[in-house]
């Protein structure tokens, strides 16, 4: 069977006053279908760039993504994306956030009637039709994240890429939504791609963990597979010890082979070069 | 029983504290001014007697409105007995066609208001009507953003005054009819007023529209919206509240630029309501000129209470402070 997702050899220049700035080398990763990958690394690693990436929104300089065969050109619905930050429309209800994406979507293939019953769908999901009529401001934290998550689910995307979905959380709702999202991967078997920092979520809801070397040049250090059978218990699995084994393998990476060991001064120029690469990008 | 009468008075509480800061202290500040006023204008002499007080305004507007109410009885007159005249001479010739005159008595002050009314709205309505979709297209695009913005920035602060004459050549020049829909001097007003008052819903529509969150756009690139569905749906809301930060700039700037055109150039309304008074010259005349002052900011007030009312029902940001 050939590969779901192959995203092959891609490296990323970004250019900056002080020439340019090599965030990623020789990405290579594939994926099969319904597989259920993280990106782990430390902060300013470049694994949202490899999202960006896949998703269309910034273009590889070397390299390039093959989807089912076919190389992705530029963002489109069939992999969609949940930002970090929800980016939902906050002159929308729920409701009309997914609507948009659907109508964009299925507008030729769905009547009216099937695609509110398809809204509806997505958002009972993501248990949210009781608040399907309030805008984002009116919800918390959680609820948007979680409508997000609807309107990227209704867009039925081939690779469902998630941009540290939790990370702007609290604890209690991100372990709520994590426990969401895996009864929906569950019931779908999507194929994701989920970048994060929190390794118990990793552990937690991954079939692999691509664990990312530092940058600048940042590329693919090590893979793990995490074989826990599903469903998976948070509580059942805290005292698992494949789970500790799995947890520790990628805190040992993160934190002895890829530690950041640079003295204050290098890591305050190295944020402003990340920095000055995402201005530069903007 | 204790309950109650702790919310009670907590209520009292804060419904004292809203009204002293709702009505007490308006009210306080108007009075204080009024005394101000009083007591200021009473040391101004001119050369047509005193600076007009309180009192002296207060009488004047009694007699624009009483001059109003003779005006509209002298009017209703000459129409019943026009209509009178026509009557007994179709009585006399069943043949003849009466030709209806309007009535030609001097337009009263609120004539005046109503003229300059209209004049404004039409003028800031034609300007939004160009403004906004120009914004949107030069915030959208960064190539028409440098191309026309040294003609916007060489524009923007040019005065009423200096259109005034070139308006006024251009559309006597241009709008020739024997039948004209309108008057030559409301087409005059009215186009300086655009010229003037457009440069400020221009601007800030071009800011709002590329202030666009990122995040936003993202989302349209990811579900491939077209262009249309992309300005009406993502970049026209998130626009919206710098849009309307214009349109409230843009409306008290023409309602200004008007009453200075209609002064220069004597078309009708407020404006050249002051100008009369101030050539006639008589011992009312400042008391008159102030009465006009006072209306004129009064509707200058209302004008931009009307544009906050629709920003609060069109805008979705219900948390932002408008005032």
């Amino acid at each position: 069977m050939a590969t779901h997702l192959d995203i092959s050899h891609i490296s990323i220049e970004f250019p900056t006053p002080k020439g340019p700035f090599k965030a990623l080398d020789n990405v290579s990763l594939k994926i099969e279908k319904g597989e259920f990958v993280s990106l782990i690394g430390h902060s300013g690693c470049g694994k949202s760039t490899v999202l960006n990436i896949v998703a269309g929104l910034y273009d590889a300089t070397e390299g390039g993504i093959l989807l089912d065969g076919r190389e992705v050109k530029g963002p489109g619905p069939e992999r969609a994306v949940v930002f970090q930050n929800h980016s939902l429309l906050p002159w929308l209800t729920a409701y009309q956030n997914v609507e948009l994406a659907v109508k964009q979507v299925f507008r030729k293939t769905k009547t009216k009637k099937e695609m509110h019953d398809w809204i509806m769908h997505n958002l009972e999901l993501v248990h949210m039709t009781h608040a399907a009529d309030k805008r984002p401001d009116e919800i918390s934290g959680g609820m948007k994240q979680r409508v997000g998550i609807a309107r990227a689910l209704a867009m039925e995307p081939s690779v469902l890429l998630m941009d540290e979905p939790f990370g702007a959380l609290d604890a209690l709702t991100r372990a709520h939504l994590q426990d969401s999202l895996m009864e929906i991967q569950k019931d779908l078997n999507n194929t994701v791609i989920m970048i994060t920092h929190d390794v118990d979520e990793a552990v937690l809801l991954s079939d692999r963990i691509v664990m990312m070397t530092n940058g600048p040049e940042a590329t693919v250090g090590e893979i793990l597979h995490v074989d826990l059978e599903r469903p998976r218990e948070r509580l059942a699995l805290a005292n698992d010890p494949r789970y500790i084994d799995y947890r520790t393998q990628v805190l040992t990476f993160l934190y002895e082979k890829q530690r950041k060991v640079e003295p204050i001064q290098a890591v305050t120029k190295s944020k402003k070069m990340a920095t000055s690469a995402k201005v530069a990008n903007a | 029983m204790m309950i109650p009468s702790v919310t009670m008075a907590l209520l009292k509480d804060k419904l004292s504290a809203f009204s002293v800061k709702g009505i007490l202290l308006p009210v306080f500040g108007i009075l204080v001014f009024i005394l101000l006023w009083q007591v200021g204008a009473s040391r101004v002499h001119t050369s047509l007697g005193e600076f007009p007080g309180p009192v002296v305004v207060y009488e004047q507007w009694n007699s624009l409105v009483a001059e109003h109410q003779r005006e509209r009885v002298k009017e209703d007159k000459f129409y019943v007995r026009q209509e009178e005249r026509n009557a007994e001479r179709q009585a006399q010739d069943p043949s003849y066609v009466a030709t209806l005159r309007d009535y030609t008595g001097k337009p009263t002050f609120f004539d005046q208001i109503f003229t300059s009314l209209y004049t404004v709205l039409a003028g800031f309505g034609l300007a939004s009507l160009i403004a906004i979709p120009l914004g949107i297209l030069i915030g959208l695009n960064r190539s028409v953003y440098s191309a026309l913005n040294p003609v916007i920035q060489v524009f923007k602060p040019v005065s009423p005054l200096a259109w005034l004459p070139l308006v006024t050549m251009v559309v006597s020049a241009s709008y020739v009819s024997d039948d004209p829909m309108f008057s030559k001097s409301f087409l005059t007003s009215m186009f300086t007023v655009t010229l003037c008052c457009m440069w400020p819903t221009l601007i800030n529509t071009a800011v709002g529209v590329a202030a666009v969150e990122k995040d936003l756009l993202n989302v349209s690139k990811v579900l491939r919206l077209g262009w249309m569905t992309h300005v009406m749906k993502i970049v026209i809301p998130s626009a919206i509240p710098l849009m309307f930060t214009g349109l409230r700039l843009s409306l008290g700037i023409a309602w200004m630029v008007l009453i200075a055109a209609e002064m220069l150039a004597q078309n009708p309304g407020l404006g050249k309501f002051v100008w009369d008074e101030f050539q006639n010259g008589s011992s009312n005349s400042l008391g008159r000129i102030m009465v006009a002052v006072l209306m004129i900011g009064f509707i200058g007030y209302l004008l931009d209470r009307v544009m906050l009312t629709i920003q609060r029902f069109v805008s979705w940001d219900k948390t932002q402070v408008l005032r």
